[in-house]
């Protein structure tokens, strides 16, 4: 593997493979409700076992998101949260928590509008590990994936149950820190069930991550230790949970130390899965 | 990997989707390259438009208009005489029938006022395919008549509460339906917008506006037009006007955008002339956006112009500067839209109101011996409510609304 592709969360999976375990990857719309309640849900997360975090820059338009993460990342928007925010809240919380990837998950405009290398150098500035951009494709990235290697940035490309194998093999070698594959068709949110079809497709996208030595991880619906076991039994390296948290966070949003408490759990019982 | 030319327009177009689109949108790109070539598809094509649609349009010389101009000789491309009465039905009756032929059972669509709703519920009609048009919740409020309209057609309409519950909501929300149901459904984009190859293929199908003028245009005066104008929201009936006549660097185009309550204000959707380079809905272009990439609401007193981005192709035009770009406000498109009512006894859609509103402006721009071409994209009936109100808020249309017979014609504001 090249020197620059070895960014936090290459190792991080490295360490875990060791170890015989799987990633927990955990998604929330970055400072939300409020930045304070934010950082203790992120540090919640961690101590129960979250082993990535990914903070989402809310956009005004998420197109890849179901109406849970849209909700959240409007009434963000609404409350004043701008990237910057995001930037120093990344910066916060690895003060405490140095070794856990943080990453950014944000749609293309937020990312190009506005200068994209300064962009990326803000957030490697504040010591943020990467990026995943929903809506961007393979053949638009050339001067993100770019500017990214440079940076030592992780650029996760994502994949859906119905890419070509050709086209695997492109978002493999393209992507760095690890590949994310869309379990289903359809937005963000929880399932009732998964079917046959995405099994399947963890399978062949794991065929050809692992030909390019770079884990996969899946996520969309994951919403209980069960879903996550069978990703990781069809060959997930990690399993990326985003709904089922933002859910229990807007359920319990007037009383703190009830959510903090169900997010605590919930996490423990993924992780175990991933053990 | 190398930077793609897929559907660029210089810098703008491409594609930007979420992955799961991808094997769609190469499925409608092959399916689109081989049937546009193929003799049957032209055949069938020109059977709907010609018998179903009504073309061609007439290129109707507006006589009262130009003696009232003192200005040039003024030609108007009637596609508010369509079925349906706008523009918008050349498209989905192409898409329509594409969908058919790939074999899809279904049809997604995004709808503003509610026209293009309207012209896809009609194609969906024709073919038996199973309908459901996304309008955002405020419009479903504001335009009861084509909600009633689209279910008489036999579509579904879903009413998008997502957002700020209007046009570009409603593009969201379809594209997060045809994500989830992408097998079955054909998502039929109603203007050059969206990722590759739905702003060169609706392109297409709109192209039959502009070959039309020059037809009739060549017929009736012998040469090309001087200057060609029209209307931008998305900009596929500008773009349909524009496209045959981009290599004859003689001809004049002229888009005009909605300023709303001005430029200035908050309240326009003057993309091309106040918006910045962005990527949204699958494709790169000019966007009205805050500092931070946040897109902002558009605001025109004419829903089909009410949108914060335009075709990919535009922007190019903009910036290559083929096309002249340029703002009419909402007051100054519903003088044109009473003067030409009472000039020529045609009413047109607010939208076209403002390429002739741009006309009214800048007709001293234009020489007498010069030909101007400006398409109608639709007909204003649809209007009619909105512009009442205006009246009645504005005070010029006091005396003739109490009892509405007998009295003087209103005054062009």
């Amino acid at each position: 593997m090249p020197e620059t592709e070895r960014n936090k969360v290459s190792m991080l999976f490295e360490k875990l493979s060791k170890k015989g375990e799987k990633a927990l990857i955990c998604y929330v719309v970055g400072c939300y409700p409020d930045i304070e309640t934010s950082k203790e849900i992120v540090s919640t997360l961690i101590d129960s076992g979250a082993d990535i975090i990914e903070i989402g820059i809310p956009f005004s338009d998420p197109m890849a998101d179901g109406p849970i993460i849209q909700a959240a990342s409007l009434k963000a928007l609404a409350r004043g949260i701008t990237p910057s925010t995001c930037f120093r809240f990344v910066n916060e919380m690895k003060k405490k928590y140095s070794n856990t990837p943080f990453l950014f998950m944000t749609y293309s405009n937020i990312v190009f509008s506005n200068n994209l290398r300064n962009f990326l150098t803000a957030a490697k500035k504040n010591q943020v590990d990467g990026f995943i951009i929903p809506d961007l494709n393979i053949e638009e990235s050339q001067e993100y994936v770019g500017i990214a290697r440079q940076l030592g940035l992780a650029t996760i490309f994502l994949s859906a149950p119905n890419t070509a194998k050709k086209r695997l093999v492109e978002i493999a070698s393209i992507s760095s820190g690890f590949v994310y594959m869309v379990s289903i068709f359809g937005t963000t949110g929880s399932r009732s069930k998964f079917e046959k079809y995405t099994f399947d497709a963890v399978s062949k996208t794991k065929e050809i991550t692992n030909r390019h030595k770079i884990p996969l991880a899946v996520g969309f619906g994951i919403s209980n230790p069960k879903d996550g076991r069978n990703m990781i039994k069809s060959g997930a390296d990690g399993i990326i949970v985003g709904s089922s948290l933002l859910k229990l966070i807007l359920e319990n949003e007037n009383d703190k130390e009830k959510m903090l408490f169900y997010l605590g759990s919930f996490i423990k019982e993924l992780k175990g899965v991933c053990r | 990997m190398k930077q793609s030319n897929i559907g660029k327009f210089g810098i703008f177009g491409g594609r930007h989707v979420p992955e799961t689109l991808i094997p769609a949108l190469d499925e409608l790109d092959y399916n689109y390259q081989k049937l546009k070539k193929n003799k049957q598809f032209q055949k069938e094509l020109t059977y709907l438009l010609q018998n179903y649609a009504g073309r061609p349009t007439p290129l109707y010389f507006a006589k009262n208009l130009t003696k009232y101009l003192k200005g040039p000789k003024i030609f108007l491309k009637r596609e508010d005489l369509l079925h349906s009465g706008a523009h918008k039905i050349n498209n989905t009756i192409g898409q329509g029938l594409l969908a058919y032929k790939m074999g899809k059972k279904r049809i997604i669509a995004e709808t503003g006022a509610g026209q293009h709703g309207v012209a896809t519920a009609m194609a969906s009609a024709i073919f038996g395919l199973e309908t459901v048009i996304y309008m955002g919740a405020k419009d479903v409020g504001r335009q009861q008549s084509n909600v009633f309209r689209m279910n008489l057609l036999n579509a579904k309409v879903h009413p998008v509460t997502s957002g700020s519950m209007t046009l570009k909501d409603s593009v969201n929300e379809a594209l997060r339906d045809w994500i989830t149901n992408v097998e079955t459904t054909h998502y039929l984009i109603g203007t050059v917008m969206g990722p590759h190859p739905f702003p060169t293929m609706v392109r297409d199908f709109q192209s039959i506006i502009g070959r039309e003028i020059k037809e009739q245009i060549t017929q009736e005066t012998g040469s090309l037009p001087d200057s060609i104008i029209a209307c931008i929201g998305g900009g596929s009936n500008a773009i349909g006007t524009f496209f045959p006549f981009i290599n004859d660097n003689k001809v004049r185009l002229y888009g005009v955008e909605a300023g709303g309550k001005g430029v200035n204000s908050k309240h326009h959707a003057a993309t091309l002339s106040r918006g910045r380079i962005g990527i949204l809905h699958g494709m790169k272009s000019y966007f009205l956006q805050d500092e931070y990439g946040q897109i902002k609401e558009a605001h025109s007193i004419s829903a089909g112009l009410d949108y914060p981005g335009v075709g990919p192709e535009h922007a190019y035009l903009r910036d290559n500067k083929r096309v002249s770009y340029s703002v009419v406000t909402d007051d100054e498109a519903i003088r044109a839209y009473l003067l030409l009512s009472k000039l020529e006894g045609i009413i047109p859609a607010l939208e076209s109101s403002h390429a002739i509103a741009y006309l009214v402006k800048n007709s001293k721009k234009f020489s007498e011996d010069n030909i101007v071409v400006v398409t109608i994209s639709g007909r204003g009936d649809k209007d009619l409510q909105i512009v009442k109100e205006r009246l009645e808020e504005t005070g010029s249309f006091k005396e003739s609304n109490k009892t509405g017979v007998e009295k003087k014609a209103i005054s062009d504001a």
